[in-house]
């Protein structure tokens, strides 16, 4: 693998890091497979698409894609909370309608970016070398989003929605809504994944409407990843996981490429990955 | 404090299984009552304390809890007010999470909950004051995650939180029922001396015979969905196993029947 390639990988990573700590709060805070993911993405990299094309700043349209997928979150959370629909049919029903209201935000499938103002051309005008001004950017961006992550959920509320997916019955015990607690964990998780869509579509230079599919998988990898090799001893540690996870995952899928393995065998390879790291505790009890 | 009128609750209503689980019940529980509930299996016991608890709504009555009409409130809302310690001791505490962590959780459960940190010194000086009444050591490990803590560890720490922010109720379910004779003591006691200590009023339903007579102020017996006696006092302090199981029977017209409480006489 050369140097350009391992440079990709980690702004990938990085991009996608965001997207995982997202995923990490549905999926492991929350114990809620959240599959709107998949839909929340490309809402992302559509909103921010979107508003970049109408000449508006950037970092602007990064908040307004954290905001869109919020609501995104939240209309996931009604599903479940309030109508009673199971949260894997939930999430599917979100990721369904956000196709659809993606092509509608974005006008037609596919928004080049070339030549627009994005957050990686106003850093190149500092004059920092590539690839430093691209990577010092996205670090900066993921150690901002891991630090308010970890201080939130050392917050009273942030204890309230881990013991929320822990063990619902004790937090209806302490006089606290878990149904509350699912919608606050699933419009933060979908609110970065979003964010995540954005800065992807940013980085590689369009947003398209078929860009989420697999984003779940891809979470998860990252999620698992990271928990194996980082560990989840506290929420700093497993946070710092999860990105290393995102990162890791990426490389891997690099080397799969440089291997020769076709760009369409990826989601195989990911889902493959992400059953080798599921069941290795087990198989590691089997063999013992 | 605790005012429970023509309280009515049907499972399966409707049905060929139609089964009446709160047949009329009313209560009249003071400030800093102790009671303890015995009665044989489907008496309706969990389910009074269910109902209280707002875990189901109850198809009829009222529910009348420090001069608040709490009758048809969700579980959470009712929790605000009223303290839980399960059967299951693992049902009262966040596994994943820190000794602290969970206290934290108990400790605000008066206030509203805040983007405050959780923890504090001041927070964990007063845990710490808490976790040394029960005695386990706990207070040293405050870090610990409560996964790797035994049943009845658990089990004293989930008392704990239940009474930590006094509620105006405590709900005891045979929270004993699941520990090792000795570590179900130690509970014992425990209860009664945090109940003693806050005048907490409670609810306390066992299996245990010589329990309800020796722990609380009153007794209540239950059958059949009504609560067929209810003894006071001077009453109670003279009451015996075999007095109470002629009573019983007396009222039921058979055997008590309930196969762990029979072992345990």
């Amino acid at each position: 693998m050369n140097l350009s390639f391992a440079i990709t990988s980690l702004e990938q990573g990085l991009a996608f890091g965001v997207m995982a700590l997202g995923v990490f709060i549905s999926f492991r805070i929350l114990d809620f497979a959240d599959l709107s993911v998949d839909g929340t993405l490309p809402l992302g990299a559509a909103v921010s698409a979107r508003l970049l094309t109408a000449g508006i700043n950037p970092f602007y349209s990064l908040i307004a894609a954290l905001l869109a997928g919020g609501i995104a979150g939240a209309i996931t959370g009604f599903l479940n909370t309030k109508l009673k629909i199971a949260p894997l049919l939930a999430g599917i029903l979100t990721m369904t309608s956000l196709y659809s209201i993606n092509l509608r935000i974005m006008g037609r499938p596919n928004i080049p970016l070339i030549g627009k103002s994005t957050i990686f051309s106003l850093i190149e005008k500092l004059g920092l070398p590539y690839p430093w001004n691209h990577l010092i950017l996205l670090i900066l961006i993921i150690i901002i989003v891991k630090f308010l992550l970890d201080a939130f959920l050392n917050t009273q509320i942030g204890f309230a929605l881990r013991a929320t997916g822990d063990n619902p019955q004790m937090i209806r015990s302490m006089g606290i809504s878990t149904n509350s607690m699912k919608m606050l964990g699933l419009i933060l998780s979908n609110a970065l994944v979003a964010l995540s869509g954005a800065m992807v579509a940013q980085y590689q230079g369009f947003s398209d409407v078929n860009m989420g599919v697999g984003t779940i998988v891809a979470g998860l990898a990252s999620v698992i990843i990271g928990e194996v090799i980082i560990g989840k001893s506290s929420i700093m540690i497993a946070t710092i996981g999860v990105v290393v996870g995102s990162i890791l995952y990426r490389f891997s899928i690099s080397i799969a490429l440089n291997l020769g393995l076709a760009a369409s065998d990826l989601k195989l390879l990911t889902a493959l990955l992400v059953i080798i790291f599921l069941s290795t505790p087990r198989i590691k009890k089997a063999l013992r | 404090m605790l005012k429970l009128k023509d309280l009515e609750k049907i499972f399966y209503k409707n049905t060929p299984n139609e089964n009446i689980a709160l047949n009329k019940v009313n209560l009249n529980v003071k400030k800093g009552d102790f009671i303890t509930i015995v009665g044989s299996n489907g008496a309706g016991k969990s389910t009074l304390l269910n109902s209280i608890a707002g875990v189901f709504p109850v198809e009829s009555g009222t529910i009348i809890l420090d001069k608040e009409d709490i009758t048809g409130k969700s579980e959470y809302r009712c929790a605000q007010k009223i303290g839980r310690v399960f059967q299951n001791p693992l049902a009262g505490t966040s596994p994943e999470m820190t000794i602290e962590e969970n206290l934290s959780l108990a400790i605000s459960k008066s206030n509203n909950l805040s983007l405050k940190w959780g923890l504090s010194k001041h927070k964990r000086k007063v845990m710490k004051k808490h976790l040394a009444k029960i005695d386990l050591g706990l207070e040293e490990r405050l870090t610990t995650k409560v996964k790797l803590l035994s049943g009845g560890q658990r089990q004293a720490l989930t008392l704990l939180m239940a009474t930590v922010a006094n509620p105006r109720l405590l709900l005891l379910d045979e929270h004993t029922a699941a520990l090792d004779p000795a570590t179900a003591i130690k509970i014992k006691n425990l209860t009664a001396e945090l109940v003693n200590e806050n005048n907490i009023t409670t609810l306390m339903i066992t299996h245990n015979m010589e329990d309800a007579i020796k722990m609380g102020n009153r007794l209540i017996m239950m059958d059949a969905g009504q609560i067929i006696y209810d003894i006071k006092a001077e009453e109670k302090e003279n009451l015996s196993i075999e007095k109470l199981l002629k009573m019983f029977e007396i009222k039921h017209g058979g055997k008590f029947n309930n196969d762990r409480m029979l072992l345990s006489v």
